[in-house]
């Protein structure tokens, strides 16, 4: 396995993820509002969108938000990185012509009673200097090269 | 969504309404087996290249076979957008467009959502998932308009009662005032 394996050593709270950037399109709207059998209009249609929703184009839908901030932070993690929890707070509209730009604060790193490690974090999806949505996100990864958070059911995981 | 003021005007809640709080509803079975053809089409729609997804001994080795992306777990419950039979069509989270009904408050947007995930949902699992209303706030009145927030757990589990994960929204439900039309957020 080449992907990157983040253990909980390796992290203290301030660090900041690298950044991602990505060019927003009609594609990707639409894309990632079928991929998540969002049907609504406002997320494929333009006309719908600017008269009906009174935006000025197609935005992109909430779920397929959560998979792009999952990206972005299983990117960081690994693929041993296991999401606990996301709470999503949406400001603004992500539209076609937008450059979203995601960044991410650590806000916590620890052990629960279970012995899972636990890193929270703030990530931001900014369009310029704008906050469009914001996630708090709880992610467990391996305390040690042994552990996997994978691994763990019933009482052994608390998210 | 701007910060709420409360105006202390109280509006009563219909006590049908009230009786509804903690109430198991609407529980269903999603209409199709989880499947691997969507979740690719998931990762490619935001580029993720996470191997658990991709590599199959990657899955095998980590999570004892192939899952499908945490935050995907609404995704196995959307209705279709056609169905034969149905002219109309299907609303998910049917508790909260009850909510607009029954407040009388015809507009309504989420303002946050959380979701929790516990067992990983896999490749064939049948997944069911049932919306329970938790908590109806009083009166408040914010930039978009007088109504109420309230917050719906949409709970899902697998074909063996293990719990998947939980969806709580929360959502204000209003009135427009009258000299304003602007609406912005993902309205539901």
């Amino acid at each position: 396995m080449n992907a990157p394996l983040l253990l909980l050593g390796d992290v203290a709270v301030g660090d900041t993820l690298p950044g991602l950037d990505h060019d927003v399109t009609a594609t990707t709207v639409v894309l990632g509002a079928l991929a998540s059998r969002d049907w609504r209009p406002m997320h494929h249609d333009r006309d719908f969108a600017i008269n009906r929703n009174g935006t000025r184009d197609i935005f992109l839908n909430t779920p397929n938000q959560a998979a792009w901030f999952e990206r972005y932070v299983t990117d960081w993690t690994g693929p041993t990185g296991r999401l606990g929890r996301m709470t999503f707070r949406m400001d603004t509209p992500v539209f076609p012509g937008d450059l979203m730009s995601f960044n991410a604060t650590v806000t916590l790193v620890g052990t629960d009673d279970a012995g899972c490690g636990w890193i929270d974090l703030d990530v931001a999806l900014m369009v310029g200097d704008v906050v469009a949505t914001t996630c708090a996100t709880r992610v467990a990864v391996p305390v040690d090269g042994q552990d996997n958070p994978w691994s763990r059911h019933g009482d052994d995981w608390r998210p | 969504m701007s910060d709420p003021v409360d105006t202390g005007e109280p509006m009563p809640i219909p006590a049908a309404v009230t009786a509804l709080i903690g109430v198991t509803r609407y529980e269903e079975e999603g209409g199709f087996a989880v499947e691997h053809g969507y979740i690719w089409t998931t990762c490619a729609a935001v580029e993720n290249a996470n191997p658990l997804f991709w590599d199959d001994d990657v899955a095998a080795t980590l999570t004892g076979g192939p899952i499908a992306p945490p935050t995907m777990l609404s995704v196995w419950f959307r209705p279709h957008h056609w169905s034969p039979g149905r002219s109309e069509p299907a609303v998910p989270l049917q508790a909260h467009f009850d909510l607009k009904a029954e407040l009388d408050l015809p507009e309504a947007i989420i303002s946050s959502n959380t979701n929790t995930f516990h067992e990983p949902v896999r490749i064939g699992d049948r997944v069911r998932s049932r919306q329970v209303l938790r908590s109806i706030s009083e009166p408040k009145t914010t930039k978009l308009g007088r109504g109420r927030f309230w917050t719906i757990d949409v709970e899902y589990l697998n074909q063996d009662d293990r719990l998947l994960g939980v969806e709580s929204y929360t959502a204000f439900g209003y009135r427009r005032p009258a000299d304003t039309d602007q609406a912005s957020g993902d309205s539901a």
